[in-house]
Parts: structure tokens; C-alpha cells; sequence
């Protein structure tokens, strides 16, 4: 057991003998929730709509009168008047504006006749974001010109009440937990996949494998230190992000219990994963190369960012056995739902059992001669 | 080419030592390829046995069995009484091991280096302090030891490995090629401190070396490796000796001409002639004095002249060229294997 402790001792000291590895490791997951947790998170504020104008009636002042409200109050978009359309078609396509509308002639007439009148819009829909969220507004004031001045007292029409259980998440919140899973794969990836090759390559394994250490006990103090540099990453992390999403829950001291427990079974699982990966591997270049590649390949299907409902089968059978989707999905439901042991018991259990297997298969792979 | 063996390590009085390492036709095979061929060695308790030869001669693959880093494919190496095959760890348990890289954490400090590898041998808590200090005392960086090893010298780091390696008093020390990359004062430090160490911890050491000076000037006995094979094993002496020939003349010949070598395996005395340049040749004669003066007369009486003339003993560069036909410098040496480069390693 001292043996395996004199690894872990190596290990640690050597983490925290450097301070670089450490916040380069931090940085990257802590960027990302910064970065794109206000890129896709905001709104979209300040587009510019061309009104062309063939009507000039009653009702073309009403759909003006509503554009200016709009420009005044949420800001999405302000207008422009553009004298005829082929300009203003012209100019959506080339990026001058973003949108443009098209108030036909006999506009007001068709609506005062309730003969099909209809305004005509222009996106850019290589913009899929712009062009749907213009699309959403326009739509909306569309549905408000549609409903009658005067309301009856009893509706007829079918409304749908809609219960939120959860306070708002904005994305900075939503991002949280890939960001917490980020952090300890990232640093899983450098302690337990680069520096261990490093290591390899540079002789350090050699003067281990020439000490009476036994194979498991070198496998332990590997896995452990790895493990143990994984959670604290993730404890790190867990803390800044809860502090810069605005997730007070986070110091909860149930909160906190429940975290632990699934940072340290992620930690496992993932380092257990990345033993598997590199426990035959001696070329220092390997583990670099794959950096990029297990990062797509873990965290996109693993429903960090989109909901895995929407995922082609194949995709939603590469999440089913993805580490990354049972730690995500804990700490969405501790984060975001609060939901309890019950509600992350079954992600606790996956990890813990895919960390003990894939450390089963690594060992009798490791060799403990060079 | 006859190699001049001898198996038997004796001490001055000719009596026979008891054998720390018996290594009996051992072999290692990767594939097809035999980086080493049924060699044959024993060291004696507290002696500094080397193992020269060029890069690719098999030495670090020797080395690396008798270590238990790699499995010996057939034959036998006994280390302290122990089989490196069937009792690795009870072997393990009594060599310390200096590999060819700086392998101790930059990060770490001396002591925190030693402290690990201490805990790695299972040294008791209670002897770890102790042990450190004796060694650290032993390779003279006592002053250093809360020093971080990235501030070392690369001489002091050699020290350092030197001492990791003897922190839970090995019997037997293994050192491959312990002075590569290291200056010529450093080379000269590292080789008194194993003089030292040797004396005081009555150790046993083997070391692979591909530099004749450190093999003459530390090692007891030699075994000179080539391809895999012992090719020749004795004292640096009786190696010198069993080459024919006292002296080597060296002489420098202002002009070439294709008879040169000819004429001068025609002198009285001498054995062999070595072309190395245009011009340059290496004689090996019984008397150095009298081919030398004999080389000086034959220019004179063809009307050439004489660039360089030097004559040296016979010196372990001629013993390894007596049997292995080539010189052992890098550069004109092809290796016929190399291990899997190790990054980190000195070149």
C-alpha cells in the first residue's frame, strides 16, 4: 500500500508543483461557459428591417405603429423604408439589412374585407438564428393584429396554461454541467492521458517498473491520483461556474454531498475510460491527437448542449454508453431540479460500474515489464 | 576472430569471489531479429564489471533482462542468487538501477525525489531519513536537498539519479551509460563518486558505456559486446594484452599513394596497420620506438614527408577495433537495432 501511496504522493506533487497545467485546465472548460453561455444565451438585439410600403392605408399605419413599438421597447429590430422591393430583396441578400417586409397594395382594403390579406417577409435564412427569431417576432404581432379589439368575456378559443417547474435557467445556467464534466475530462485528458505517456516516454515508468512495486499497486496510484486530480477540477470548477451562473444552490451542504459523489464517480469513470485508451500507448503524440476527437465524440451526443431526443439512433446509442451523458444529466438534475438522490442514483451507479470496468479490462492489459 | 574470455573473476590473490550476477547463455529475440546471442558472463561481488560497445550492440537490451524490465527470451540470468525470470521482485528488491535518462521530477524536490523512490523500495519509515541523507551526503548534494531538481546541473542530476538509486542500499547497481551527455568534468566527478561508492557500500556494479576512457578507467573487467555477442572479456589489461602488438604509431603522410600500407606491414615488428584517412594509418607493432624510426627512414628514402608522427600504448579503441574490425564511434557505426526512441533520453 506505501508503494501505491508513493505514486499518488508523486502525482500530487507534481500537480500542484504546476500551476500552469492547473489553470489551463481550468480555463478552457471556464471559458466555454463564459463564452458560450452569453453567445447563444442573449437575445437578438438591434437587426435592421426594410419596410416596403405599397399601401399606405389605415391598416399599413397599424403594421408601422407595431414596428416602432417593437423598436422602441425589445429592440430585436428597427425599419427602414425602402421605396420598392427589388432594392430591399437586394440588400437582404447582400447583408445590408436582415429582414425586409412587404405591406402590399390593397393591403388595408383586403383586411377591412376580410379577403385573405397577407404581409409579405424576406430572411436571410442562412442565419438560422436571425431569421427565425424575426420570423417568431413578426409572427407574434401578425397573431396580435389578428385577434379582435374587443374580447368576449368567456374565450372561445383554446388557451394553454403553461406550469414552468423550475426558475428560469438562462444558457449560462444550462451550460453548468457540461462545464463541470468539461473541466474533469479535460483534466483526466492531461493528467491521465499526456503526462502519463510523457512519463512513459521519458524513462519515468521505467525506474518504477525496476522497484518491487506490484502491478496493481502501480494501476491504483496511477488511477487514484488521476481520480483525484479529476475531482478537484471539478469541485473548482463546480464553484466558479455555480458563481458566474448565479446557481447559489451549489452551497447547499445536501447540494454539495450530492455533487461530490457524482464528481468523484465521474472522475473515475472517466479516468477509468481514459486507462482503457492509453494503457498500451507509448507515442506522446497519440493522446494530443485524440484530445479533439474524444471531446466531439463524448460530449456532443452526450446532451450537454442539444436534448438527445433529437438525435438520429445512432447517435442515441453512442449517448447510452457515454460517460458523459449520465454525469451531465446528474448534474442538471442537482443544478437545475434539485431533484434528490433518487433522481441522480441511476447516474451514480452507471458511472461508478463503468469506471470498475473499464479499470478491469486496462489491468491485465498494462504490462509491468517496458 | 577469437575472443579473449575469461569467464572466472578472481580476486588478487586468485582465489574465486563469490558471483553476484551469472548470466548463462542468455538471448533476446524481437521477431525475427536477435538483439542478443546466448552471451555468457559472470560479475563478482564488489566489482565494477562494463559492458562496451557501440549504439544497437545489445547492452541496454542486456542490461534491461537482467533488471527485469524486459523478459529474457532463453537462458538464464541469476542477479544476487536470485532468477530475474522466476523472482523479479526478490531481484528488484536488491539492484538499485540508473537508467540512460534523467528520469527524477523536475518538479520535486531532492529529497521529495528520494523520499518517493525510498517509499517505492520499501525502505522503513524509520531508515528513510537516514538513508537520504547518507546518500545524498555520498554524491555531495547535502546542500541541495530542498533545492527543485530543475535548478541542478545536468552533472548534479546525474548525482541525483545515483543517489535514487541507492537510497534503500542495493547490493548490486546497474548503471546504463551513466555519463552520456555529460561534460568532461562532470564525466570525471561521476566516475570518482562511483570509485567512492564502490569502496564505502561495497557494491557490485555493472554499467554499459559506449566511452573507452570510462570503461578503462572505472570498470575491473570488461565484456566488449558487438551485434548482440560477447565478443571479448577480461581486465582492461589482459584485453590490451591480447592484442598483438605493445605499441600503436599513428603516423600522418603528406601525400597518399596506394602502396603506404603495403610498405609499412612490410617494418620490422609490425602486426597490423589500420588506414583511417588519406594518408593517416594506425600501426600496431611489438616496438614503437624502432617503427617509428624505421617510418621516418622509409619517408626519407622516397623523398615524402611526414605531417604527424605519435606513438601510444595500445589502448582499448585498438582492442575493440582487434575485435569487432571497426572503430567504436558513432558516427561509423550503423546500428543494427535500436530501441523504441525515448523522448527525454540524452542522445
Amino acid at each position: 500500500m506505501n508503494r501505491m501511496f508513493a505514486i499518488i504522493e508523486r502525482e500530487m506533487r507534481k500537480f500542484f508543483r504546476s500551476p500552469t497545467l492547473m489553470i489551463m485546465s481550468l480555463m478552457l472548460p471556464i471559458l466555454q461557459l463564459i463564452i458560450i453561455g452569453n453567445a447563444f444565451g442573449g437575445k437578438i438585439v438591434g437587426t435592421h428591417v426594410a419596410v416596403v410600403d405599397h399601401d399606405h392605408g389605415p391598416q399599413a399605419v397599424k403594421v408601422r405603429e407595431a414596428f416602432a413599438a417593437v423598436a422602441a421597447n425589445i429592440k430585436t429590430f428597427s425599419t427602414i423604408d425602402y421605396p420598392n422591393e427589388v432594392q430591399a430583396r437586394e440588400d437582404v441578400r447582400t447583408g445590408k439589412i436582415d429582414a425586409a417586409v412587404i405591406i402590399p397594395e390593397q393591403y388595408s382594403r383586403r383586411v377591412y374585407a376580410q379577403n385573405a390579406p397577407q404581409l409579405g417577409l424576406v430572411v436571410d435564412n442562412s442565419d438560422l438564428f436571425t431569421s427565425s427569431t424575426l420570423e417568431g417576432e413578426m409572427q407574434s404581432l401578425v397573431d396580435a393584429m389578428n385577434s379582435p379589439q374587443v374580447q368576449d368575456r368567456l374565450s372561445k378559443s383554446i388557451a394553454l396554461e403553461i406550469v414552468e417547474l423550475y426558475p428560469y435557467v438562462n444558457y449560462l445556467k444550462y451550460l453548468l454541467p457540461m462545464t463541470v464534466a468539461l473541466a474533469m475530462y479535460i483534466s483526466v485528458m492531461i493528467g491521465g492521458g499526456m503526462l502519463y505517456i510523457d512519463d512513459k516516454a521519458r524513462g519515468v515508468h521505467e525506474g518504477y517498473l525496476v522497484t518491487p512495486i506490484t502491478k496493481l499497486e502501480l494501476v491504483f496510484g496511477l488511477n487514484i491520483a488521476g481520480a483525484i486530480k479529476a475531482t478537484l477540477s471539478g469541485i473548482s470548477i463546480g464553484v466558479i461556474g455555480s458563481l458566474i451562473a448565479g446557481l447559489g444552490i451549489v452551497f447547499h451542504p445536501v447540494i454539495m454531498l450530492q455533487m461530490l459523489c457524482l464528481i468523484i464517480a465521474g472522475s473515475i469513470a472517466f479516468n477509468g475510460m481514459m486507462f482503457l485508451l492509453m494503457v498500451r500507448v507509448d507515442d506522446p503524440l497519440v493522446p494530443r491527437a485524440m484530445f479533439g476527437v474524444l471531446n466531439v465524440l463524448l460530449l456532443y451526443p452526450s446532451g450537454a448542449m442539444y436534448p438527445t431526443a433529437s438525435f438520429p439512433k445512432w447517435m442515441q446509442a453512442m449517448s447510452i454508453v457515454d460517460p458523459f451523458t449520465y454525469a451531465i444529466h446528474g448534474f442538471k438534475a442537482i443544478l437545475l431540479k434539485d431533484g434528490g438522490w433518487i433522481a441522480i442514483r441511476g447516474d451514480l451507479a452507471f458511472l461508478t460500474i463503468f469506471g470498475i470496468a473499464t479499470l478491469l479490462i486496462a489491468t491485465p492489459l498494462f504490462k509491468r515489464t517496458l | 576472430m577469437s575472443a579473449a574470455i575469461n569467464q572466472n573473476p578472481a580476486n588478487s590473490n586468485g582465489a574465486a569471489r563469490p558471483v553476484a550476477i551469472a548470466v548463462e547463455n542468455i538471448c533476446k529475440r524481437y521477431g525475427d531479429f536477435e538483439a542478443v546471442k546466448s552471451v555468457n558472463f559472470s560479475v563478482a561481488e564488489g566489482e565494477i564489471f562494463g559492458l562496451l560497445g557501440p549504439n544497437g550492440a545489445g547492452k541496454s537490451t542486456l542490461i534491461r533482462m537482467m533488471t527485469t524490465l524486459i523478459p529474457v527470451t532463453s537462458g538464464k540470468a541469476i542477479v544476487a542468487g536470485h532468477n530475474v525470470a522466476d523472482d523479479p521482485d526478490d531481484v528488484r528488491r536488491v539492484i538499485g538501477v540508473i537508467p540512460q535518462a534523467l528520469t527524477s521530477d523536475q518538479d520535486l524536490t531532492l529529497e521529495e525525489n528520494l523520499s518517493i523512490y525510498a517509499k517505492l523500495y520499501g525502505v522503513p519509515r524509520g531508515e528513510r531519513e537516514k538513508n537520504i541523507n547518507d546518500v545524498l551526503e555520498a554524491v555531495d548534494l547535502t546542500k541541495w536537498r530542498d533545492a527543485q531538481t530543475k535548478t541542478l546541473s545536468g552533472g548534479m542530476r546525474r548525482r541525483l539519479e545515483i543517489a535514487r538509486g541507492l537510497v534503500h542500499n542495493p547490493k548490486i547497481f546497474f548503471l546504463d551509460e551513466p555519463t552520456t551527455g555529460l561534460d568532461p568534468v562532470s564525466r570525471i566527478a561521476v566516475w570518482e563518486m562511483l570509485n567512492k561508492l564502490k569502496n564505502t557500500r561495497n557494491l557490485t556494479m555493472l554499467l554499459t558505456t559506449h566511452y573507452m576512457e570510462e570503461a578503462d578507467k572505472l570498470c575491473d573487467r570488461i565484456a566488449i559486446v558487438d551485434h548482440g555477442t560477447l565478443v571479448a572479456l577480461g581486465t582492461p589489461v589482459e584485453l590490451k594484452n591480447s592484442v598483438a602488438g605493445a605499441n600503436v604509431v599513428e603516423v600522418h603522410f603528406d601525400r597518399e599513394t596506394e602502396k603506404w600500407e603495403e610498405r609499412l606491414k612490410k617494418l620490422e615488428g609490425v602486426t597490423s596497420v589500420q588506414p583511417e584517412s588519406a594518408g593517416f594509418y594506425r600501426v600496431l607493432t611489438t616496438s614503437g620506438s624502432k617503427t617509428t624510426m624505421q617510418i621516418v627512414e622509409l619517408a626519407a628514402s622516397l623523398g615524402e614527408t611526414l605531417t604527424s608522427l605519435s606513438v601510444q600504448n595500445t589502448t582499448l579503441d585498438d582492442v575493440f577495433i582487434h575485435y569487432t574490425g571497426r572503430q567504436l564511434r558513432d558516427e561509423q557505426v550503423k546500428p543494427v537495432f535500436t530501441m523504441p526512441p525515448r523522448p527525454g533520453a540524452q542522445p
